[in-house]
């Protein structure tokens, strides 16, 4: 049924589909159980159109639309290329997960606003899909800050003053950032180039020395604050006064994933690899990253909250990201690609688990955690297993990003990167597994906690099933690693190899 | 000795210069309103000399044909300047019309007692 | 038909002018509002078909009276100045429906003719300085939407609006005096007012009265920066644009300085420009250093303004900057990111004061911190107002950021990194006040005072949606806005020594 329509149709349908869902929510206003039907029917035909998208993008298609033809150098147009594709599938199917858990997490809470939560979650999303299908800059950059704009609502959805003060840290930041740096970095790209559509091999090749050109990395990394890569990343932590949902959505399926995918897609295809390794105009970015990398793991090991714990280790699992671009090798390139995916399903089994937590002992803090494995049994295995993954032990999907990330350290003649990957994989040991000890060996503290119902006591099963799924998503992406791999590869296939 | 020469051959200039800047001097010094408007026209009037001398030629007429005259003024400058004398005698008139408005809603038209009023109403 | 169709330059001053005579022999406010909107949406279409004329066969020259110039007045329209007629005509006509009810209640029943024939009279200026092609003239249009526009200002509820009125009225005839002195030493070195045979001649007489060309430049230059509010010489806007009647401050912020700033775009570039290679005087730096400190300190002021209206008065000083500093630039993509921003800004800023004005309609005040709240009840004017202040701030998508990404580009260019991180850098600022504000809007419980708040009606809020929309619907196909700004720039440029 699905190859009567045109690859090209499916790429527009899938933008469109989740702006549709953000309107017809608002039709359901008072009616929450139509409500949330539209947003998992939207999220799953999402995942439906970007799993065939994938499929014909394995049978060799590059599909590619021009939306609007602007003048001026710029349109508004999609087209699909592996590393969009793997960024539109972590995207997409995490949402179905996320619905389904937000919907048990606000009902539990008895939030208000849900109609607007919802809204904006979808039009969030729907931004997502525009940067990971982008086809040049100026596309980019408008989903991009529609992105920021759609998920402001959502970072201050409590409203209190500290909301506020959070909601306005994010804003200003993001949107600072983009406008200061990231902006001028396109118009300059622009003025250098003559062209912001991306394009394999990249446009900027011969058309600026390489101090320029390394300037103009700069002010990408620096200027996406998305990514979080330091010092740009304070509205990651403070960010975490949102809701469970909206955390999982900043750290694993949309924000902070749509900061490093645009800075590995401006390496790949605006710069290209070739251009930068051979300027090595992007070595002082391995030890930017580096800095980053540590520096945010140090922090989380002494934060005592849960979610900033968390908010800091996603600040350096990101690095690992922009450290693997930063490599300019494919492999570095097929590692951030990996990482993109696996460190999404561990995060966001992380987040959920520490929302789970929250909904049924309305604990924050690691030091509050003593014991909560006998309670909470099946959260805490699923938080072990996120943890594991994100460390990067097998079987679970993130050890593949960090072997091809190491690889590529090394590949690239880099000791000092791969000397920093082990290091980090050490820290976040460090501050991952502790809690999971506390939890399971350490007697509950019984004087303290009168609410201690001294018997199992689950999150709501959608909570439930949500995060066990994307616990067992990480164990699947031991085995289907080498699916995405392959995607990846093609990026670097004969057509598109270094001369 | 040369400046004192241009400045005695062009004396038409000079007074259109001192007169232009006593006008705009009334407008920035004065706090009172009338004395304000006293300055601004005494200011527009200084380009109604700028045009209107260069156009003047001694000896010369209005330009109409006729045998008896072979020397004439330049009439343009002066069609110019009766429309700006037009404007600013609108000018004047609102800015007038402005003031009268102005001491019935302050009681004054000193700009300094107008803030003071303003601010503690 | 052919007849009006040949007639049209004419017809565009014209008509306005006839329609404020009769308005001012109207009895009832009812049929003034008719006569003024009657005329309001002619104005486009003539501006539209010239435009067309333009487009199709080029330069369009009307000889009024039949005297050929430079001998007579020439009226020309080109594509720059058929691109304001437009700009200035479109948003006349857009926001005139609203006219009716915001003036209803800031302006007496039996002065509201007087009003109409007021705010014709400022259209037949405003158009009149656009559409000439003489110097003199062009002084003559200024001082009658000058004159036109000290009345309408002062017919602001509020006592603060003489004052208002005066001082503009003070600083507005020294503008225009300034400009008068300019154009009177340009007669005397070349003997024609004619701006073409201007241009023509500057060149030769450059030689020998170099000096005076220079004041003439000089004059022109504060004289029409008083009347655009090129800062420092602003100080009469923020007022101005506060007391007056808020359709009054719509209008006047869409098109007064537009217009000012056209009549500096002319001289300086067709007139100046082609006869003199400018790189000799600094003006251009100058403008540039002044319009970033316009861009900074207007925006800082209104960072910190209690009320809504002064903000956005501000707020479009700051604005006025970017078009400057366009023009400023000299090359290609900044003159087109100046022109486009005229009426980008034009848009979005009507869209602003026009909520604004929406806002003081249904709750009688425009103090911010009164507003809390003010988004829940009046949704679709806070929606419109959302949607013009991230045109302010040059989110994407929006008019707001074509303009800056010519601006920008511009800068880059010309090699000027700094200034390109300085336009980006003042639209944080711009963040910063609009979103202040919106926070304050949407965020916050409604206070007390809003209860009674809801959307104004059709009339006010179907022009603040066009608007709205045109911010996007022009942030994203630029083809008729940027498209008609770059051949524009291209033609003044490419006349330039």
């Amino acid at each position: 049924m699905t190859e009567a329509i045109a690859p090209e149709t499916l790429l527009l349908l899938a933008v469109a589909t989740p702006f549709l869902g953000a309107l017809a929510i608002p039709l359901f206003r008072n009616r929450p159980n139509p409500r949330e039907a539209v947003t998992l029917i939207t999220a799953a035909a999402l995942f439906l159109i970007v799993l065939t998208l994938l499929g014909a993008m394995a049978g060799g298609a590059r599909p590619s639309l021009t939306l609007l033809s602007l003048g001026a150098g710029w349109s508004i147009g999609f087209a699909l290329e592996p590393l969009g594709g793997i960024f539109a599938l972590v995207a997409s199917s995490l949402w179905i997960v996320n619905s389904i858990y937000s919907i048990g997490y606000m009902r539990a809470h008895h939030e208000p606003r849900q109609t607007g939560f919802y809204a904006c979650f979808a039009i969030a999303l729907g931004s997502t899909m525009g940067v990971a299908l982008a086809r040049d800059l100026f596309t980019l950059f408008l989903f991009y800050e529609i992105l920021t704009l759609s998920t402001y609502p959502l970072v201050t959805h409590k409203r209190d003053s500290e909301a506020m003060r959070a909601g306005r840290l994010y804003l200003g930041l993001l949107l600072g950032t983009s406008m200061l740096l990231f902006l001028p970095a396109i118009v300059a790209t622009f003025a250098f180039a003559g062209s912001i559509e991306f394009t394999p091999g990249g446009v900027l090749a011969g058309r600026a020395g390489p101090v320029a050109i390394g300037l103009l990395l700069a002010l990408y990394v620096f200027g996406i604050g998305k990514a979080a890569m330091m010092p740009m990343h304070f509205w990651l932590p403070a960010a975490m006064v949102a809701p469970t949902p909206v955390s999982a959505l900043l750290h694993a399926v949309a924000v902070v994933k749509a900061g490093v995918f645009s800075i590995v897609k401006i390496v790949v295809y605006i710069f290209g690899i070739d251009l930068l390794a051979e300027s090595g105009a992007s070595e002082w970015l391995i030890y930017a990253a580096s800095v980053s990398l540590i520096l945010a793991s140090l922090i989380a090991l002494t934060r005592d909250n849960l979610k900033a714990r968390l908010a800091y280790s996603t600040v350096g699992q990101l690095a690992y990201l922009v450290l693997g671009a930063a490599l300019a090798t494919p492999t570095g390139i097929i590692g951030s690609g990996l990482q993109l995916a696996t460190h999404a399903a561990g995060k966001i089994t992380l987040f959920f688990c520490a929302g789970a937590i929250y909904v049924a002992h309305h604990k924050t803090e690691v030091s509050q955690l003593a014991g909560i494995g006998r309670r909470m049994p099946v959260t805490m295995v699923a938080f072990l297993i996120g943890s594991l993954s994100i460390i990067g032990l097998p079987p679970f999907g993130g050890v593949w990003s960090k072997w091809a990330l190491a690889t590529a350290a090394l590949d690239a003649g880099s000791l000092f990167a791969a000397v920093v990957l082990m290091v980090s994989s050490m820290l976040s040991v460090g501050y991952l597994l502790p809690v999971v000890a506390r939890a399971f060996f350490l007697p509950a503290d019984e004087r303290g906690d009168p609410h201690d119902p001294g018997r199992i006591s689950e999150a709501p099963i959608s909570c439930l099933v949500a995060l066990s799924s994307t616990a067992l998503l990480c164990i699947a992406l031991f085995f289907g690693a080498g699916e995405l791999e392959r995607m990846l590869e093609s990026l670097f296939g004969p057509s598109a190899g270094a001369p | 000795m040369d400046f004192f020469r241009t400045v005695a051959d062009h004396y038409n200039y000079v007074i259109t210069i001192f007169v232009m800047v006593a006008g705009l001097y009334i407008v920035t010094s004065r706090g009172n309103l009338i004395k304000k408007l006293v300055g601004l026209a005494i200011f527009q009037t200084s380009v109604y000399l700028l045009y209107i001398e260069p156009g003047k030629i001694l000896g010369g007429t209005a330009p109409i044909l006729h045998p008896d005259f072979t020397v004439y003024s330049n009439p343009l400058p002066h069609v110019l300047i009766l429309t700006a004398i037009v404007v600013g005698v609108a000018t004047l008139a609102l800015g007038l019309a402005l003031v009268v408005r102005i001491n019935e809603a302050f009681g004054s038209i000193e700009e300094e007692e107008i803030i003071e009023k303003d601010r503690a109403p | 038909m052919s007849a009006a169709w040949l007639h049209l330059p004419i017809l565009q001053v014209v008509l306005p002018l006839f329609g404020a005579i009769a308005a001012a022999f109207l009895k009832r406010s009812a049929s003034a509002f008719a006569l003024a909107l009657v005329v309001s949406w002619l104005m486009p279409v003539i501006a539209g078909a010239l435009l067309w004329q333009v487009l199709t066969g080029g330069p369009v020259s009307y000889h009024l009276g039949g005297w050929e110039p430079p001998w007579g007045i020439e009226y020309r329209v080109d594509l720059l100045n058929a691109f304001v007629l437009l700009l200035i005509s479109a948003i006349g006509a857009v926001i005139m429906p609203a006219a009716r009810r915001s003036i209803d209640l800031e302006i007496e029943a039996d002065r509201q003719p007087r009003f109409y024939c007021m705010f014709l009279l400022c259209l037949t200026g405003l158009l009149g300085i656009a559409i000439t092609g003489d110097a003199f003239n062009a002084f003559v249009f200024l001082e009658i939407s000058s004159l036109s526009t000290y009345v309408l200002i002062a017919l602001g509820p509020d006592r603060r609006a003489l004052l208002a009125a005066y001082r503009y009225l003070i600083v507005g005839t020294i503008g225009a005096t300034f400009y008068v002195i300019g154009v009177g030493l340009l007669y005397l070195v070349t003997g024609t007012l004619n701006m073409a045979d201007l241009a023509v001649r500057i060149g030769p007489a450059w030689e020998a009265q170099s000096r005076a060309i220079i004041a003439a430049l000089g004059f022109i230059t504060v004289g029409v920066g008083l009347k655009l509010a090129l800062f420092p010489l602003h100080a009469w806007l923020p007022n101005a644009y506060t007391y007056a009647p808020s359709w009054v401050t719509v209008f006047l912020s869409a098109s007064a300085t537009k217009v000012a700033i056209y009549l500096l775009v002319r001289f300086y570039f067709s007139v100046f420009g082609s006869a003199v290679d400018l790189d000799l005087l600094p003006v251009a730096t100058f403008i540039v250093a002044l319009s970033v400190a316009a861009m900074f300190l207007a925006s800082i002021s209104a960072v910190f303004e209690p009320n809504l209206k002064r903000m956005l008065a501000y707020s479009s000083v700051a604005q006025i900057g970017y078009i400057t500093l366009g023009i400023g630039l000299q090359n290609q993509a900044g003159v087109t990111g100046g022109l486009v921003h005229i009426v980008n800004h034009g848009m979005m800023k009507a869209a602003l004061f026009l909520a604004a004005g929406a806002v003081l309609l249904r709750v009688r005040t425009v103090r911010i911190a009164e507003l809390a709240g003010i988004g829940r009840k009046m949704p679709w004017t806070m929606a419109a107002f959302s949607v013009a202040g991230l045109g302010l701030i040059g989110t994407p998508g929006t008019t707001g950021f074509v303009s800056k990404w010519y601006l920008v580009l511009g800068a880059i260019e010309r090699g000027w990194w700094p200034l390109a991180f300085l336009i980006v850098a003042s639209s944080v600022i711009a963040l910063v006040y609009v979103g202040r504000f919106l926070e304050i809007a949407w965020m916050r419980e409604p206070a007390e005072g809003l209860a009674e708040a809801a959307d104004p009606p059709g009339s006010v809020l179907l022009p603040l949606l066009i608007l709205a929309a045109a911010t996007i619907y022009f942030g994203l196909d630029t083809a008729l806005t940027a498209g008609i700004a770059g051949q524009a720039a291209q033609s003044l440029l490419g006349g330039m020594r």
